[in-house]
C-alpha cells in the first residue's frame, strides 16, 4: 500500500469534519476527491500533511505510520502539497520561491553559510538546477524573475505546482488547482497534472470541475459531511446513485 | 548583477569612509562617538537577523547586550582572567543562555514573542540589577581592562581601539552578508514570509529560528563585551529596555530587513542625538513623531525607501527586452529588501 488512511477522523467542537475515512491511493495514478462544499476535502488534506493532528486513525504512508509526524518530516519523506487559497512567498520571486522549495534535500547549516563552504556552494547549485528544471517543467520561464504578488491567477496555481514538485515528492496533494481559473487555462493545468502523473509522481487532487475531473482521475472518492459515500472509477461515480442524490439530482455530474 | 556589484560598492565605500575617518578629525571625541557607533551596530546586526530576516522582534536584546558586558566585567573584574579568554567566554555565555531562553521564547510568535522576549529583557535587567554579590548591583563595576595586547598592538589608545571594533563590525558584516546570501537565509526569508508555508516545503522552522536567535544574541553579547571594555565601566542601566528600544530605532530608521540599515540608522541617530543635546529629553519629542512617520511611510527605512526608488527607476528605464535578459538564470539573487511582517 502506497498511502493508506484507516478510520481517518478529525472533530472541530461538535462538528465532525472529516468521519472515519478508509482510503487508500493509488501509487502512479491520478486520484481524486470530490465533494460538495464543506464537506472535509481541504481538512482530509490537512490530516495527512501533518497540518491538523487527527481526533482519531492513522495515516500509513509507504508501510509508516506518519500521523503524529510533523508537518516538515512528512515533506521530507516526499509528500507535497498546494492550497486551496494560494499559498506562497508572495513578496518574492517566481524563481526565489522555487529555490528554497529544495532546501529540505540540503543539508548546509549556518556554519556552512559563514565560511562558504563547499558544501554550500554545491547545494545552491542543485536548488537552482532543480528550481530551472521544475520552472521549465511548468511553464514559467517568462516570469520567473517576476514577484509572485503580481502574477495572474493561472501563474500562481503554477508557480505553486512547482513550489510543491521542486520538494522532490513521490505524491502531490493538489487542492482545487483549478479554482478561479479559465476553461482554456484549466485545459493547460489539466495537461501539467497528467504530465506531473507521467513522471511517476502519485497525485491526489481536489476539485469541483467536474467535467477535468471525469476526465483525468484513475479513481475517485467522494466525501459528503466528512463521511466517504462512495470510491471508484469515474463512470462508477457518475452512475452511483448516493452520489448523484448527494449533488441534488445529479446535474452537477457528467 | 548589476545590483550585488552596486551593493558591493556601497559597502567598499563605507569601510574605505570608516578606515580614514580617524584621519580626516582630530578631534578624539569624535573618534569615541563614532567607536560607540560602532558597538551598537553590531548589536543591531544582530537584532536585525532575527526581526528583520526571520520575522521575530526580540525585545530582550538589552538583555543579551548586558549579559555580554557583565559575563566580560565579571570573569576580568572579579575573576581577574586572561581578557582575551574572559571576551571568548562572554559570547559562549551568552550564546548558552541564549539557546536555552530562545527554547521556550521561540514556542510563541509574532506579538506573543515580543511580548514573551519583553518580560524576559526586563528580568534579566532585575537579576543584574539586585544580584549583589555577582554585579554589584547598583554601584556597577569598575575597573574593566581595556583588551589585552594582541601580538605588538595595544589597545589601550583610543585609536587602536577604534579599529578593533571596526575589525569587529567588519567580521560582523561579513556574516550577516554571507548568512543572507545562502540557502540559509533564504530559509530565514522563508520563515519571515510564512511560517506554515516553510513547514509545508520541509522547513523546520524551530531548530533554523533557534539558531538564528542564538546567533543574534552573541552579536548582541559581542556588542555588550565591546562596550564594556571601551567605557570600562558598566552599571545594571545597559540591559534596560529603553537600550533595546534604542537598538530598534536604529534599526527601524535604517531599514529593518536590509543589510546597510543598520550602519546608516545608527550613525545617524547617534550623531543627531549628539547634535541635540542641548535639547536635553526633549529631543525624544522631535524622535518620537519622525519616527512614527518614518514606520508608516517608510517601513523598510532609509534603506528601504532608496532602494525601492532606485528599483522604481530601474523599472521605468529598462526596455522590456533588457528586463528579460536580467532575469535570466543565475543572475538574479535572494531579494533581500523585502518588508517584514512586524516591526
Ligand atoms: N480549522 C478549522 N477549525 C474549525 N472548523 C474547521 C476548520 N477547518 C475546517 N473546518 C470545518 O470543517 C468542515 C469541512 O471543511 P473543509 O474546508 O475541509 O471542506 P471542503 O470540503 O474543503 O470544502 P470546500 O469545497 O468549500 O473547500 C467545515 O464545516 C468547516 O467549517
Ligand atoms: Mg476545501
Amino acid at each position: 500500500m502506497f498511502l493508506e488512511t484507516k478510520g481517518l477522523t478529525k472533530r472541530f467542537g461538535g462538528n465532525t469534519a472529516v468521519n472515519n475515512v478508509d482510503f487508500t491511493v493509488e501509487q502512479g495514478k491520478i486520484n481524486a476527491i470530490i465533494g460538495p462544499n464543506g464537506a472535509g476535502k481541504s481538512t482530509f488534506f490537512n490530516l495527512i500533511s501533518g497540518f491538523h493532528p487527527p481526533t482519531s486513525g492513522q495515516v500509513i504512508f509507504k508501510g509508516q505510520d506518519v500521523t503524529k509526524m510533523p508537518a516538515n518530516k512528512i515533506a521530507e519523506l516526499g509528500v507535497a502539497r498546494t492550497f486551496q487559497t494560494t499559498n506562497l512567498f508572495e513578496q518574492s520571486t517566481v524563481l526565489d520561491n522555487v529555490i528554497v522549495g529544495h532546501r529540505l534535500r540540503t543539508k548546509s547549516t549556518l556554519f556552512d553559510a559563514i565560511f562558504r563552504t563547499g558544501r554550500l556552494k554545491t547545494e545552491e547549485a542543485i536548488c537552482r538546477e532543480k528550481a530551472m528544471e521544475v520552472i521549465e517543467f511548468t511553464g514559467l520561464m517568462h516570469v520567473m524573475g517576476k514577484q509572485v504578488g503580481s502574477l495572474s491567477q493561472e501563474e500562481k496555481k503554477r508557480t505553486a505546482f512547482a513550489l510543491a514538485l521542486a520538494t522532490d515528492p513521490e505524491i502531490v496533494f493538489l487542492d482545487e488547482p483549478a479554482a478561479g481559473i479559465n476553461p482554456d487555462e484549466t485545459e493547460g493545468l489539466a495537461e501539467l497534472i497528467k504530465q506531473i502523473a507521467k513522471k511517476g509522481i502519485t497525485v491526489c487532487l481536489i476539485e469541483h470541475k467536474m467535467k477535468m475531473i471525469m476526465k483525468l482521475a484513475d479513481k475517485i472518492m467522494v466525501l459528503n459531511y466528512g463521511e466517504k459515500i462512495a470510491e471508484g472509477t469515474p463512470e462508477q461515480i457518475q452512475n452511483n446513485p448516493t452520489v448523484i442524490k448527494a449533488y441534488l439530482g445529479g446535474s452537477a455530474i457528467a | 548583477m548589476a545590483k550585488i556589484l552596486k551593493q558591493r560598492n556601497i559597502i567598499s565605500l563605507l569601510i574605505l569612509i570608516a578606515i580614514v575617518f580617524p584621519f580626516l578629525t582630530k578631534n578624539e571625541y569624535f573618534i569615541h562617538v563614532m567607536t560607540l557607533s560602532f558597538i551598537w551596530m553590531i548589536g543591531v546586526y544582530g537584532l536585525n537577523l532575527l526581526a528583520g530576516y526571520t520575522g521575530y522582534l526580540s525585545l530582550a536584546h538589552a538583555g543579551f547586550f548586558a549579559i555580554g558586558a557583565y559575563s566580560l566585567g565579571i570573569l576580568t573584574v572579579k575573576a581577574e582572567m586572561n581578557f582575551w579568554l574572559a571576551f571568548l567566554l562572554s559570547l559562549l555565555i551568552t550564546g548558552i543562555l541564549g539557546f536555552l531562553i530562545g527554547l521556550i521564547a521561540l514556542r510563541t510568535k509574532e506579538h506573543f514573542f515580543a511580548i514573551y522576549t519583553l518580560c524576559v529583557g526586563y528580568i534579566i535587567y532585575l537579576v543584574i540589577d539586585k544580584w549583589d554579590s555577582l554585579t554589584e548591583g547598583v554601584r556597577g563595576l569598575i575597573g574593566i581592562p581595556a583588551p589585552g595586547k594582541a601580538g605588538p598592538i595595544n589597545f589601550e589608545e583610543p585609536l587602536s581601539q577604534y579599529y578593533l571594533v571596526l575589525f569587529f563590525l567588519l567580521v560582523t558584516v561579513l556574516i550577516v552578508y554571507r548568512i543572507i546570501h545562502s540557502l540559509s537565509g533564504r530559509t530565514y526569508i522563508a520563515i519571515r514570509n510564512s511560517e506554515d508555508l516553510a513547514l509545508t516545503i520541509g522547513i523546520s522552522t524551530m531548530k533554523n529560528k533557534l539558531s538564528v536567535f542564538v546567533l543574534s544574541t552573541i552579536f548582541a553579547g559581542l556588542s555588550g563585551a565591546l562596550y564594556a571594555s571601551f567605557i570600562r565601566f558598566i552599571g545594571p542601566d545597559i540591559g534596560q529596555i529603553s537600550v533595546t528600544f534604542d537598538l530598534l530605532t536604529y534599526l527601524l530608521v535604517g531599514g529593518i530587513g536590509t543589510l546597510s540599515g543598520p550602519i546608516v540608522g545608527t550613525v545617524l541617530i547617534v550623531w543627531l542625538s549628539q547634535e541635540l543635546q542641548f535639547l536635553q529629553d526633549y529631543r525624544m519629542l522631535i524622535f518620537g513623531p519622525v519616527l512614527t512617520l518614518l514606520v508608516i511611510f517608510y517601513p523598510r527605512g532609509i534603506v528601504g525607501a532608496l532602494t525601492g526608488w532606485k528599483h522604481k527607476r530601474d523599472e521605468k528605464r529598462k526596455p522590456q527586452a533588457a528586463r528579460a535578459s536580467s532575469m535570466a538564470f543565475g543572475k538574479s539573487q535572494v531579494t533581500v529588501d523585502k518588508p517584514v511582517k512586524e516591526g
